[in-house]
């Protein structure tokens, strides 16, 4: 008997590594040719507090980080009494056994993995050791993560050989010890062969390249967990002489900064999440009301306020449609998957580009985070779209005309006057009624040219369909498959094209007699808009900081759909 | 109403120093399109939200792009505008509720990375967009609308907060001295990095200060403005702050940082040169990531 998966999760405390035991667990992992996906969560501090790092391993494409655990690392009484409600039937521990003992259970086996990688003179291969007995107990091929090793430690230094040799031996005290253990679980699947190359990329990774695949010359940010990592990856990478990243001093200056930018003829982005974005909403309207574009990536964090800033939640959906108060909608677009977040990121410039105006990608601290083997994606499949420029013909009356206009760049012809005022056509303040009238419906026109988002549909003639949106994308596909199969009459349906949504999509969806939408937040924000769009939708909500459990997801389905038979 | 635009109806009041500030604006452009040969698409002004920040809408001659943004955030705006395209003449203009009230944090980061911006501050020590409420260059016991026992708080210094914030190069002047004024905001935007013009620029209905600032011999009234000595060493910075400690007002160039000013945007070119920053494609990057 073998198994398709193994989910590994390595528990302690912040600063104990148990982040980087999962990411180097895949990383050892994908390399040997499995998929992988990672999910990890720790608090908001440097060192200390409860955290978990979550590997899952498998030999077919994988959707979730799963729900059940095969291997549970515990690296102290805490981690182990929390988390070894997660593991499976059959699942095993291994603990450190330096920190505390484990005597009631006989599936438990305690190695002191920092003492050995110590006397070992390689006190950093404490990681390295657990690895080789999870691997053992898993019957993973030990040649293969050597082969991982030699890779990832070649860095053409004179200490490269003395690293790889060190952490070999590690590995290799490690796999005893998991022999010593006698413990094991049903063996993974041998790795699957692929025919193209692959990636193994974070969504922040991926929404940076998106966005950059489609022309992005300038990032202006601020840090705030969970996005600082796209604005450090852009002041590494977004590095030619034309390009410009800057740190800006708060994130009203960067919202400023990103007006200016695009008013200046540039590709631009940011990178928040919550209390940033709540920050950014005068700027925001100032973006829609003088049509300037300019994409806002704001990953979402437990909120309101300072919230949950490491942890994962779908509550900002509301806040990123209307972000400001007056009459606006601001385009949106959300990743279910760092895959998607490449496209999703190409999406967002050139939507901005092509109406004109501000754009939010709307990404979660779980898929920016996450790690995941993807297809190679084909950078040149990106459209690189431009706003159309003014010649000078139409004078200093950039505002004249319905819908979008061409669009003068400083030092080229046509100099007006941009205002976030109420304004004429030449972009002086104007309070006459019908011109707010005609403004505010050539602002909203505009959004016509952003229909051609694309959906997914399967099981279409169901009554009843499921409509996840975002990170919740994984969850809820692993859940409608497994119901299809158990013979539940249910549609699928998903877009990362949240506003505006893609007019078939939104037809289909009101004609089913119930869309179930689950969404990782109190309000069931997505669904609430929905209905006030004529679709009968319903919320299935959660609120724990975490994503959802797959299982969870399915019973929650089989509740409303047994409901509604009734 | 401007002559651009007879449908634009928005009046200052007469008397406002905001007229002076305008045409001196005006005149700065049009000297500096001569000696630099510039077109006036390259230069583009930010404006806040306040009496001032129409100006952008008054503006008269051969027009320059603007932005009409919102309330404090000139200079954020003229960041993103200056920062990729260091090529454009940037400026902003706003009064002191917009640029030493909401606004104020934006000083100093602007002065730490010296971008070649040049800011006019129109100081009419009140709101006078919303009608007459106190701001921070209010003077101390003054009765406003919302100080109905004279004003309690103490009074902004903006001088030696300008320079406090690191700012190198400070202008102090009148609007009612147009010509010298555009020279000096003329010469503001030739510093090769971040500078002030602060104006006096007083509200003839809520705050009228001309008497205060000018002095008025029947009244008895002795001038706060005072010309700056020819023996001001505008390189101190120490010169500087005494100079400004008040309560009189100087007028004229209060500082200007020794040395060679190296603006932001050689900063950020020296740095690509010297240390080869090598740009790689999307694709180059993400074969980096190939397992």
């Amino acid at each position: 008997m073998s198994s398709k998966n193994l989910v590994v999760r390595f528990a302690g405390e912040g600063g104990q590594g148990v982040v980087g035991g999962a990411d180097l667990m895949a990383s050892a992992a994908a390399t040997g040719g499995y998929h992988i996906l990672t999910f990890s969560t720790f608090p908001s501090q440097i060192k200390g507090g409860p955290a978990w790092g979550q590997a899952r391993v498998s030999s077919e494409p994988i959707l979730t980080p799963g729900d059940w655990l095969d291997v549970l690392v515990a690296q102290n009484q805490y981690a182990y009494d929390t988390n070894l409600p997660d593991l499976r039937e059959g699942g095993i521990v291994v603990y450190n056994s330096e920190e505390f003992e484990v005597t009631v259970n006989s599936r438990a086996y305690g190695i002191a993995a920092d003492k050995m990688a110590r006397e070992a003179g390689n006190p950093l291969a404490s990681t390295i050791i657990l690895i080789g007995a999870v691997a053992q107990m898993a019957s993973i091929d030990i040649a293969a993560i050597e082969a991982f090793i030699v890779k990832r430690w070649t860095r053409g230094r004179a200490s490269d050989k003395q690293i790889i040799d060190g952490n070999i031996a590690a590995l290799r005290m490690g796999a005893e010890e998991g022999k010593k253990s006698g413990l094991s679980v049903t063996p993974l699947d041998p790795p699957p062969t692929h025919s193209e190359p692959r990636v193994m990329i974070r969504g922040f990774e991926a929404a940076c390249l998106g966005a950059m695949a489609a022309g992005l010359d300038t990032f202006i940010g601020y840090p705030i967990s969970p996005a600082t990592t796209m604005l450090t990856f852009m002041e590494q990478n977004l590095v030619g002489m034309d390009k410009f990243v800057g740190q800006s001093s708060s994130e009203i200056e960067s919202i400023g900064a990103l007006v200016g930018s695009g008013f200046a003829g540039r590709k631009v982005m940011t990178s928040t999440a919550g209390p940033g974005l709540s920050l950014m909403g005068e700027g925001l309207g100032l973006a829609w009301m003088a049509e300037i574009p300019l994409v806002v990536v704001n990953v979402q964090r437990g909120g309101p306020a300072t919230g949950l800033p490491t942890k994962t939640e779908q509550s900002d959906l509301y806040a990123a449609i209307n972000p400001s108060h007056g009459d606006m909608s601001v385009p949106v677009i959300a990743p279910g998957n760092p895959e998607e977040a490449f496209w999703a990121a190409g999406h967002a410039v050139n939507w901005a580009e092509r109406y004109q105006g501000p754009v939010i990608l709307l990404s979660e601290a779980s898929i920016a985070e996450r790690a995941q083997d993807i297809v190679i994606p084909d950078a040149s499949k990106v459209k690189q779209e431009y706003r159309t420029v003014s010649d000078g013909k139409a004078g200093n009356r950039r505002y004249a005309g319905d819908g979008v206009t061409p669009f003068p760049v400083p030092g080229g012809p046509g100099a007006y006057v941009a205002n976030g005022s109420e304004h004429d056509e030449e972009g002086d303040t104007t309070h006459l009624p019908n011109i707010h009238v005609q403004m505010t419906d050539r602002r909203f026109a505009k959004l016509k040219v952003l229909e051609d988002g694309t959906f997914e549909a399967e099981r279409t003639s169901a009554p009843v369909a499921l409509l996840p949106w975002g990170g919740s994308k994984g969850s809820a596909l692993a859940a409608w498959r497994e119901l299809t199969v158990e013979g539940a009459d249910l549609g699928w349906y998903y877009t990362m094209f949240l506003n505006p949504m893609p007019p078939a999509l939104l037809d289909a969806l009101r004609a089913k007699r119930l869309v179930l939408v689950p969404e990782l937040n109190y309000l069931g924000q997505f669904a609430s808009r929905l209905r006030s769009m004529g679709v009968n939708a319903q919320a299935i909500t959660q609120y724990t900081g975490l994503p959802f459990k797959e299982a969870d997801l399915k019973s929650a389905i089989r509740e409303r759909m047994g409901a509604l038979a009734k | 109403m401007s002559k651009r635009n007879p449908l634009y109806d928005f009046k200052w009041c007469p008397g406002c120093g905001d007229f002076g500030v305008k045409v001196a604006i005006e005149q700065a452009l049009a000297k500096r399109a001569v000696e630099k040969q510039e077109s006036i698409e390259k230069t583009v002004i930010i404006a806040g939200i306040g009496c001032s920040g129409n100006l952008v809408h008054l503006q008269e001659g051969p027009q320059p792009f603007a932005l009409h943004g919102i309330h404090g955030r000139a200079l954020p705006i003229a960041y993103g505008v200056k920062g990729p395209r260091p090529d454009l003449n940037v400026l902003t203009v706003g009064g002191d509720g917009d640029m030493l009230s909401i606004g104020a944090e934006h000083i100093g980061p602007q002065a730490r990375r010296n971008m070649n911006i040049t800011t006019i501050v129109m100081d009419n020590g009140i709101y006078g967009l919303t009608k007459g409420q106190a701001s921070p260059t209010t003077n101390v016991d003054v009765v406003t609308s919302t100080t109905r026992y004279g004003k309690l708080d103490d009074k902004l210094n903006p001088l030696m907060a300008y320079l406090g914030l690191g700012v190198g190069y400070v202008v102090s002047e009148l609007s009612s001295r147009v010509k010298p004024l555009g020279e000096a905001i003329k010469d503001a935007m030739d510093y090769p990095g971040f500078s002030v013009v602060h104006v006096q620029s007083p509200c003839t209905t809520y705050n009228d200060t001309y008497a205060l600032l000018k002095g008025d011999e029947k009244k008895g009234i002795e001038p706060l403005a005072f010309p700056i000595p020819d023996t001001h060493d505008v390189t101190s910075v120490h010169a500087a702050m005494d100079l400004v400690k008040g309560p009189r007002i100087p007028i004229g160039l209060v500082y200007r940082r020794e040395g060679e000013s190296v603006p932001a945007d050689a900063r950020l070119r020296d740095a690509k040169v010297r240390t080869k920053v090598e740009q790689k494609s999307v694709d180059a990057l993400l074969r980096e990531m190939v397992i």
